[in-house]
């Protein structure tokens, strides 16, 4: 089906829904890489114009990546809830907007709607909002998860501690989560990169972070950010696994691409559950949320894996979206959205990276997702730290889940800029928000004293 | 100094001794102290000043044909400046039109077995602050290899060697290429080996060495890492993921 909108004395006709959604994206490098970026800015909001018109039912109908050729497709068809869409089932995408920031949308009524709609969905409106609207909607939504902490409560902002090492060295690594902890980072995860993907080296730092979390009752969960197959490998081994990892995309070509697929995916929730590590939380809840997925505008495009219908491209943020469709069927603890980690070819600047980041903030959440943000950059990008104030700061005020706790802001094995400990005690402060409250009494108790007085020799305490 | 600072002073150094992350900056408030500030905008202006930096092609050329003793070539990507080149990583790994020229006169009779391909990537301060020594401890190691023409390119990517590699009928191309910039490393030099170098190759079928600067890989490292990659990619007709099997770079190295 075609859609068209005339402006002056030009008619702008979009091909089809993909075409439709790719024109009527804000400008970022990625799409224009992929040849789909609107030609001009009139052309842009003719799209959006089109787009508003549109009826949600429509996207019911047509796909933006064909059913037959797509599992993630498969996925978001055969899971829609039309029982939970029905309430809005008779609006346009530009409708929906407009309910989404009245005060008729309640956060009652948003957790209840997550089922009814699709990612292609979320990915319109939000291609409809500026960046108020953003974070005005975000804010009204909450989702909480709970493992050893909880994590998404109002007034509360988690961080994850990313203790990465050049050399995977697990002294290294305990000396970054020792700052950390002091500093008040890790209430939504401890999780580590590795330099080199081995199981050997996911076992011993996993049993390095449970003996530290053990001998000073710390409520965290670790995580160790290997490939979902060696984290596998290290479970079956007997290593003491929280919450699994893996870097996930909206296709299912761009999943092979990064060695997984729905089935793995299911495979993984289902082992790391059976485990029960969960802890009764604060409301008295046993935590039961284990995966932590990462994803990012552009990651499709990088792995050429981002071709829809009649294989013709689909715009970033579109995909990105269908990433959320994929998280959000294993209930994960923690999603995030490296936002400005993959580069300036695909989000060029501090203005692109900002608005990225609150364009998947806020459709992980409208989708019922557990949102947190990397808000980072590359050296390449044409970005810097006043950037990532901003967003920040943006992100603190919609309601993000958590952050990263990155020493110094400089991760000196993935070799970027992301959030430091300090950038989460700044927004916590100006913000008023205050740490999972597992965590935060914990670090007014005794276990906290004692940790403080014994990290004056670190070494030893790998030695427990 | 804040009172924080002082009080945790002796624990400071003991992390800062086990790891090279910027561990134990104090606070004034919650906020980060002038002094650590500013080392954090030096490091990231340093960077970004080798990501925009224009490479001295002509001066980098002299330099390689002297060391060399034969001429070098000046190459350009599609890329026609930074901004594209950032936002259009197609086109730094083709070619621009005059650059094909420049290569079909210049290409020879004979075919070669390694092309030398010096490109600035993401740091042209990389390649001018390391690409002459690590090829001036090379060149002793690879003395029964014919080489092609050195060549020179501004804008380009890894990928671009492909294109220039066949170009000049050489077995083997080497890419010596800067390396995006880390806030503590903004001159860091990397090396793609790629064997029958032609356009469509991927990066799985290249080997790589990185991290080639003052505080990473030696110029002599590099170079017996480099000689081991060569050897065993002529040996056995490949690189990449197959070259990286076991026993098959090793192997090398005993020989």
């Amino acid at each position: 089906m075609t859609f068209a909108h005339t402006i002056g004395l030009t008619r702008y006709v979009f091909a089809d829904l993909r075409e439709l959604l790719a024109k009527g994206t804000p400008l970022r490098s990625g799409d224009v890489l992929a040849g789909v970026a609107a030609a001009s800015a009139e052309e842009r909001v003719a799209a959006q114009f089109a787009l508003a018109d549109l009826p949600l039912e429509h996207f019911l109908n047509e796909t933006v990546v064909p059913y037959e050729d797509d599992e993630v497709t498969r996925l978001i068809a055969d899971t829609h809830d039309a029982e939970a869409f029905a309430p809005i089932g008779s609006l346009t995408v530009g409708e929906l907007r407009n309910w989404l920031l009245s005060d008729d949308a309640t956060p009652e009524r948003l957790a209840a709607l997550a089922p009814g709609l699709t990612p292609e969905m979320v990915a319109a409106v939000s291609k409809l909002m500026r960046v108020q609207d953003l974070i005005a909607a975000a804010r009204k939504i909450r989702v909480v998860t709970r493992f050893r902490t909880t994590v998404g409560l109002p007034g509360r902002l988690s961080t994850r501690l990313q203790p990465n090492h050049p050399t995977d060295s697990p002294l290294g690594i305990a000396a970054s989560i020792l700052d950390g902890l002091m500093l008040d980072s890790g209430d939504a995860v401890v999780g580590v990169n590795l330099a080199g993907d081995r199981v050997e080296t996911t076992t011993r730092l996993l049993h390095m972070m449970d003996a530290l979390r053990r001998r000073f009752a710390i409520p965290m969960q670790s995580c160790v950010l290997a490939h979902l197959t060696t984290q596998m490998a290290a479970l079956a081994g007997g290593a003491p696994v929280d919450l699994l990892f893996q870097s996930i995309a909206g296709t299912e070509a761009a999943n092979r691409s990064f060695g997984v697929n729905l089935a793995l995916l299911a495979e993984a929730h289902q082992a790391g559950r059976a485990l029960r590590r969960g802890d009764v939380c604060a409301d008295g809840r046993t935590g039961a949320n284990i995966m932590y997925f990462e994803t990012g505008q552009g990651s499709a495009l990088s792995a050429n894996a981002h071709h829809g219908a009649g294989g013709l491209a689909v715009d970033q943020q579109t995909l990105e979206a269908r990433a959320y469709g994929v998280a959000r069927r294993f209930d994960p603890m923690l999603v995030n959205t490296v936002v400005g980690f993959i580069g300036p070819e695909y989000l060029y600047d501090g203005k692109q990276i900002v608005r990225a980041g609150l364009e998947d903030h806020f459709c992980g959440k409208l989708l019922g997702l557990p949102m947190g943000c990397d808000v980072c950059y590359t050296n390449h990008a044409e970005a810097d730290q006043d950037d990532m104030d901003t967003l920040l700061t943006l992100l603190g005020v919609a309601g993000v889940n958590y952050i990263m706790g990155v020493p110094g802001a400089d991760d000196i094995m993935l070799n970027y800029q992301s959030t430091s400990f300090h950038d989460a005690l700044y927004l916590r402060r100006v913000l008023d928000v205050k740490p999972a409250p597992e965590f935060e009494a914990w670090r007014s108790g005794e276990s906290f004293a004692r940790l403080m007085a014994e990290a004056r020799h670190p070494e030893r305490l790998l030695t427990a | 100094m804040s009172e924080l600072t002082r009080s945790t002073q002796g624990l400071a150094a003991e992390l800062r001794a086990l790891t090279p992350a910027r561990v134990a900056l104090g606070r004034t408030g919650v906020s980060l102290e002038t002094r650590d500030l500013l080392d954090f905008q030096r490091a990231h202006a340093q960077a970004r000043d080798a990501v925009l930096a224009g490479l001295d092609g002509a001066a980098l050329a002299a330099a390689l044909e002297k060391i060399t003793g034969g001429s070098a070539l000046r190459l350009h990507s599609a890329a026609a400046d930074r901004a594209v080149y950032l936002q259009r990583p197609d086109l730094g790994r083709v070619l621009d039109a005059a650059s094909r020229a420049t290569l079909a006169q210049s290409k020879r009779a004979a075919a070669s077995d390694l092309a030398l391909v010096v490109a600035d990537g993401l740091s042209a301060l990389a390649v001018e602050r390391h690409s002459a020594a690590l090829v001036t401890e090379l060149l002793p190691r690879l003395e029964s290899w014919r080489l092609a023409p050195v060549t020179v390119v501004e804008q380009g990517r890894v990928a671009i060697g492909d294109e220039i590699g066949a170009a000049l009928c050489a077995q083997i191309a080497a890419v010596l290429i800067g390396e995006r910039p880390g806030l503590s490393s903004p001159d860091s030099l990397g090396v793609y080996v790629t064997w029958a170098p032609k356009r469509g190759r991927t990066d799985a079928e290249r080997n790589c060495i990185s991290n080639i600067r003052a505080a990473g890989l030696s110029y002599s490292q590099a170079a017996a890492q480099l000689e081991l990659i060569l050897t065993a990619a002529r040996r056995w007709q490949l690189t990449g993921v197959a070259l990286q099997k076991p026993g098959r770079l090793t192997e090398e190295a005993k020989l």
